[in-house]
């Protein structure tokens, strides 16, 4: 299947000689959640704004739909909605007209029926007629998101949806995002929150100083990078590890009532066998063990600071 | 073209516009109203007459002038300024709309807009003194030009300044000045010779002069100058329009 976004090699340079994108290329499949992560500064937004018509490339090539998006803008536009990272609203403006005006500047014809249901779906709807200055910070980013989804997109750009919103709605955009993915649109989020991309995207994108370092299958990436930790408990506290667990690279925690033991799932020997059978020829005797898997946080950090 | 864009910018901006009907109606009213007992009274009391007109009907159509271009740059150089400074521009830069089609909305409701309220000075004018239009239709023709023309030069306006002292000042230090100076009030010839040259110089008097020939048939300068001069003027605000457009200046980074 043909990508429905494609970014070749695209480099920016802002008017001060600031590099923001260092030649980034991504293939996005229609229909899949890409969540991109990467700390302040780092390109998100530029990326974005490239691809939706704000920033004008430096160099590279982006198509969307299979059309450039310089060549053929109409119709690469046309399939794009943004939402975007600061909440920028027309204060005097009533919720209602201000989405219909985003669905006119697409040139789709007006439709009460899809802005109402919307306006429903974002719990607007009892704010329709206010005006935007009326709202709470949390409402205006959902005016955002449904000025957005008024002229139907197919692929739709998220730049951090969820940072400023309470918990609750957190969940019904996780829920909205979800339902537009059954719809077979394309969904590429920024954020900050690692068990947000945890928790809805397909792939995983990081991005630091302007470069691209991976794009992964969240599963996948989860497996590759994740360390495993096991942790056992002990009966009886020890104050200092026995000479033979030396080895291990254990960490005694809990006032020396577990070991910690780190390992990766890829290698060819996990050394489990090996710590356990230790653990018993040192005598102590063992209440209970447990193992975690590393969080997507946790790649994350090592990936940025691994790159640093 | 997409219609329906350039019809939700031209309705968008529309509706900020009868959000303060009152206001929009009642300020040209009162301004013009306040023009009629200065100029009309003090002056007119001096000079009766200029070539054969009475001098309150002689300074209507460089009273209509005066509000006319003064609104529809403010209203366009507002209009697109607004949303550059406040962000929401970003929609008009993402949407499948060319740049052409953003000054289209944009100018075509400052010009509304600045027509609305010279036909309402028109309209008060009338309540002051008589008066006949000899050419009405020429009339219309050069009241909708100068309101198109100069819309598209606020939206240039609108465009280049990067904070609102800028958005003031073109049409307060140079448009404002160059129409009181144009003949608004005054016919040229009651200028010494020296300063009927330099008059001349002036791009407003050719537009004021077409607009009165318009209303009394009399003129400054020949009206197929006048026509030239306004040609040219929105010439050359399309030609910078364009620029703007080929390269995205102070819109796009
Ligand atoms: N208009 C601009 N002119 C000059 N430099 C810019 C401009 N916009 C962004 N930059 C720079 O480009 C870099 C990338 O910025 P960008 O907004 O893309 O980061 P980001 O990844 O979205 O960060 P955040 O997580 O803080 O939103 C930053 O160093 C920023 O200072
Ligand atoms: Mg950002």
């Amino acid at each position: 299947m043909a990508a429905i976004l494609s970014v070749k090699d695209l480099r920016k340079v802002y008017d001060g000689g600031f590099e923001a994108l260092k030649g980034v290329s991504l293939d996005i499949e229609e229909g899949e959640i890409l969540a991109l992560l990467g700390p302040n500064g780092a390109g998100k937004t530029t990326l974005i704004s490239a691809v939706c018509g704000l920033v004008t490339p430096s160099s590279g090539s982006v198509t969307v739909g299979g059309h450039d998006i310089l060549r053929d803008y109409r119709a690469a536009r046309s399939l794009i909605g943004l939402v975007p990272q600061e909440v920028v609203v027309e204060q005097f403006e009533t919720v209602r007209n201000t989405v219909r005006l985003s669905r006119g500047l697409f040139g789709k014809p007006r439709n009460d029926a899809l802005v109402e249901e919307i306006l429903r779906k974002l719990s607007l709807w009892d704010k329709r007629d206010n005006q935007i200055k009326e709202l709470s910070g949390g409402m205006k980013r959902r005016v955002l998101i449904a000025k957005a989804l008024a002229h139907e997109p197919r692929v739709l750009f998220l730049d951090e949806p969820t940072a400023g919103v309470d918990v609750a709605l957190r969940k019904d955009m996780w829920d909205i995002v979800a339902e537009m993915k059954a719809d077979g649109v394309t969904i590429i989020l920024t954020t900050h929150y690692i068990e947000e991309a945890e928790a809805i995207a397909d792939r995983i994108g990081v991005i630091t100083r302007g470069e691209l370092l991976l794009v992964q299958e969240k599963a996948e990436l989860m497996r590759q990078m994740g360390r495993k930790q096991l942790e056992v408990q002990l009966t009886a506290p020890i104050e200092t590890l026995p000479a033979s667990l030396a080895d291990f690279g254990l960490e005694i925690g809990q006032g020396g009532e577990t070991l910690i033991y780190s390992y990766d799932t890829h290698a060819e020997r996990t050394g489990i066998t090996k710590l356990l059978n230790a653990i018993s020829d040192a005598g102590l005797t063992l209440r209970d063990v447990q193992t975690r898997q590393s969080s997507l946080e946790d790649i994350f950090v090592n990936l940025v600071e691994e790159d640093a | 073209m997409n219609w329906i864009a350039i019809a939700a910018i031209y309705r968008f901006e529309m509706s900020r516009f009868f959000r303060t009907i009152m206001q929009s109606f009642v300020s040209p009213v009162i301004s013009t109203s306040l023009y009629f007992v200065v100029f009309g009274a003090a002056i007119g009391s001096r000079i009766d007459q200029v070539e054969g007109v009475s001098y309150g009907a002689f300074i209507v159509p460089g009273l209509i002038m005066l509000s006319v271009i003064t609104q529809s740059i403010s209203n366009a150089a507002f209009g697109i300024y607004f949303p550059k400074f406040i962000g929401t521009i970003y929609e008009h830069l993402s949407a499948p709309i060319s740049f052409f089609e953003i000054v289209l909305g944009y100018v075509g409701a400052a010009a509304t807009k600045a027509l609305f309220i010279g036909v309402v000075i028109l309209i008060t004018a009338n309540f002051f003194v008589d008066l006949n239009i000899a050419h009405p239709l020429a009339m219309v023709a050069f009241l909708v030009m100068t309101c198109l023309s100069f819309a598209l030069f606020g939206f240039i306006i609108g465009i280049w300044a990067k904070n609102f002292e800028q958005l003031q000042l073109v049409p307060l230090l140079i448009v404002t000045p160059l129409i009181f100076l144009g003949g608004s009030f005054y016919s040229v010839s009651m200028l010494p010779p020296v300063w009927q040259t330099v008059t001349h110089f002036n791009p407003v008097l050719y537009l004021i002069s077409g607009f009165r020939w318009a209303f009394f048939d009399m003129a400054d300068v020949p009206i197929g100058i006048s026509l030239l001069a306004i040609a040219l003027f929105t010439g050359l605000c399309l030609g910078v329009i364009w620029l703007i457009f080929r390269t995205g200046w102070r819109i796009r980074s």
